[in-house]
């Protein structure tokens, strides 16, 4: 993954700046990372995404777990336009005796506007203070079967809209947070396994190495059974991020390792070493901020990997599991191909998440190239 | 040469043996055991379990053995080819593994082979042909590759298999030939239902490697002996078969290693939408069920996989390149 689509802006080398020694060093970055248009288009798309992330609950017109026997695998709603602008038709629910289904069929007698900022159910915002203002809402009396499900709904007639909402604050931010984590962990290991070298360097070396010699996706999901079923969704959350840092940070310590190693070598070093540095000041001022931009790429060429691995364990049952929700646990209603087949709209979390895995990795590539505006 | 053989077998060896201690520690880290989940399944089937039962069923998982004893045990076992009983259904675990690894390794194999064929022509053309056209496509399509988890592309692909070609759902075999003897028509059956989970397998790897034989070919197409070979008249053809890509075909043979076991494991998600009777999905039922002997000789026959996939991947690189051997 990391050679992926490395030559793009080599085109965009060519053109010599001739203000290059004039500029700071980040704005060369800026202006470097703008030239790769899919990178900036990728930074728009994430943009977008987490701001739905943020103001989901105040976006998502139905709560993530409001059951709804009416409405079961109710397909996405038909939006038409009435006399007070766009609005939806009731749903007639039928039982298809034969195939065992259930079956919709449009009400068209009445049409039920779709309002704007209305007041729905009441929530948290950002978990902080409560409202009941949402995005928009359907106006019908409470008889009528009259609800907007833009992608449809499952089989407990829940909104798939505002669990794929819902879900989003776990999986974009959870892949992203055991980056992190390894990010640090690999760091730091990796420079005291470089740095201090001998018996230190030996052991971290051994571990590593023990550490890969286990298969990933098998020893991942050894890992992830291993936290308890009863736990609170919340330790969960971070028991998985935990899991996903503990076997992936020996590949970075690895590759900071050498890294450190090669500049501990270089004459700046050894001036500061004659000049009477302590190790902390080498540490975080000569070698540090040199292995910074590497440590940065592996970091964000990681975050996609994560993402999709913690989807892979929720779809599995061994990483989030409901009542909470990630794109993983919706994608679980998606596991046999009979009901993707007569419900393909069980789907949208997959489109969503390879938008978001596609556009992760667009932006690594761009801040690969960014990093090192000299080239 | 065979002193290089003999320390890293030594050293795969102990690593061996720390990994199986290592992996039987993972396995029963979660709490309770195969004898909480049994007790519960027959409570629910309805009656009272009276002590002397479970006394009995205690003695005879070990549970209340320490760790190590239980490892202990176990390791002493398995050297005589006994893996123990698998909890949830009394069979030999070894029986229950190599039922399903056959198929298991024929498909891997298989997505193995179909991914080199088709990377390392693709690689080789997307370089010669670079900035062009066909190698803006086929970066395009190895990023879709790339981002696409597998298992997704697996349920894509088979919806639209089942709505467009009429594709069978499933499994190994249609009913009607699933006890049939072999005939023609019942392998034309199986290849009607393996080759999904074939082309999904292969095509995460054959993405990745198409890139890096790509990225190294372009880096050897640079170097002097290339122009060396060409100005001494040599045909195109020769010089980037011969000259370029035996070069270039390095990280693709160290892969290697790290690929088969990514494969054989790989395909539990696939498997699972399939329903395919792999090692996958028989590893995640044992890990939810606490099967720990059963998954506990999974992953440690996974890592030994690996150790001896990364070790003939090392002797294969020393065969293809002479330069390995004299370091």
């Amino acid at each position: 993954m990391a050679t992926a689509a490395g030559e793009l802006p080599k085109a965009a080398r060519g053109k010599k700046q001739e203000d290059v020694g004039q500029i700071p060093q980040w704005k060369l970055m800026v202006r470097r990372f703008s030239q790769s248009k899919l990178s900036v288009g990728a930074l728009i798309v994430l943009g977008f995404m987490y701001t739905m992330m943020i103001f989901s609950d105040f976006i998502a017109p139905y709560p993530h777990d409001a059951l709804d026997s009416n409405n079961a695998f109710a397909p996405p709603t038909q939006i038409v336009w009435g006399p007070e602008g766009p609005g939806i038709y009731g749903l007639k629910q039928e039982l298809d005796i034969e195939r065992f289904q259930w079956i919709y069929t449009p009400d068209p007698s009445t049409i039920y506007p779709i309002r704007f900022f209305v007041q729905g159910h009441e929530y948290y915002f950002l978990g902080l203070f409560p409202s009941r203002l949402h995005l928009f809402g359907v106006e019908a009396p409470p008889e009528a079967n009259a609800k907007i499900f833009l992608w449809g709904a499952d089989k407990e007639g829940r909104d798939l809209f505002s669990r794929v909402l819902k879900g989003s604050q776990i999986s974009l931010t959870l892949g992203f947070f055991g980056v992190f984590l390894f990010v640090v962990i690999g760091s730091i290991v990796g420079t005291a396994s470089g740095y201090f070298g001998g018996a230190l360097d030996n052991l971290i070396q051994r571990l590593i190495e023990l550490i890969r010699s286990f298969p990933d996706l098998p020893l991942y999901m050894a890992l992830a059974a291993a936290v308890p079923l009863t736990v609170p969704v919340t330790v969960r959350y971070f028991m998985i991020t935990i899991v996903i840092a503990v076997v992936g940070w020996t590949g970075l310590a690895r590759e900071v390792r050498g890294k450190v190693l090669a500049f501990r070598s270089a004459d700046y070093t050894a001036a500061a070493i004659a000049a009477g540095a302590s190790h902390w000041h080498i540490i975080t001022y000569h070698l540090l901020p040199n292995a910074m931009s590497h440590i940065v790429v592996v970091g964000m060429l990681a975050i996609p990997g994560a993402i999709g691995l913690e989807t892979a364990l929720s779809f599995l049952g061994l990483g989030i599991l409901p009542p909470a929700v990630s794109w993983g646990v919706l994608l679980r209603d998606a596991q046999t191909v009979q009901a993707v087949v007569t419900y393909p709209w069980l789907l949208i979390p997959v489109i969503l998440l390879i938008v978001t895995v596609m556009a992760f990795n667009l932006l690594g590539d761009g801040v690969r190239d960014a990093v090192d505006p000299y080239a | 040469m065979l002193s290089f053989i003999a320390r890293r077998l030594v050293n795969m060896l102990f690593l061996l043996i720390v990994v199986s201690f290592v992996g039987f520690w993972i396995i029963q880290l979660p709490p309770g055991s195969i004898l909480d989940v049994q007790i519960q399944r027959l409570r629910m089937q309805g009656g009272s379990l009276p002590e002397s039962m479970i006394q009995a069923m205690r003695e005879r998982y070990g549970v209340d053995d320490p760790f190590y004893i239980q490892y202990w045990k176990w390791i002493q076992r398995s050297l005589q080819g006994d893996f123990g009983t698998s909890f949830e259904t009394d069979q030999k675990v070894a029986e229950r593994i190599y039922n399903r690894l056959g198929i298991s390794f024929g498909l891997s194999l298989t997505a193995l082979l179909f991914t080199w064929l088709v990377a390392i022509p693709i690689g080789v053309y997307s370089a010669t042909h670079r900035y062009t056209w066909p190698d803006y496509l086929i970066t395009f399509i190895q990023f879709l590759g790339l981002s696409i988890p597998g298992f997704l592309l697996a349920l894509v692909l088979l919806i639209m298999a089942s709505r467009l070609w009429d594709q069978p759902i499933g499994g190994l075999f249609s009913p009607q030939y699933a006890d049939a003897p072999w005939s023609l028509a019942k392998v034309l059956d199986f290849i009607r239902h393996v080759w999904i989970a074939i082309v999904v397998l292969a095509i995460g790897a054959t993405a990745g490697l198409t890139r890096i034989m790509r990225a190294n070919l372009l880096d050897v197409l640079n170097m002097q002996y290339i122009q060396t070979a060409r100005a001494k008249g040599l045909k195109e053809s020769t010089v980037i078969w011969k000259h370029a890509v035996r070069n270039a075909i390095h990280p693709l043979v160290m892969a290697l290693g790290t690929t088969l076991p990514a494969l054989v494991v790989g395909e539990t998600l696939i498997a699972i939408i399939l329903s395919l009777p792999t090692i996958g999905p028989l590893y995640l039922d044992a890990l939810r069920s606490q099967d720990m002997y059963l998954a506990g000789t999974i992953l440690v026959m996974l890592s030994a996989l690996l150790l001896i996939g990364n070790l003939l991947a090392d002797l294969l690189l020393a065969w293809v390149d002479p330069r390995v051997r004299l370091e």
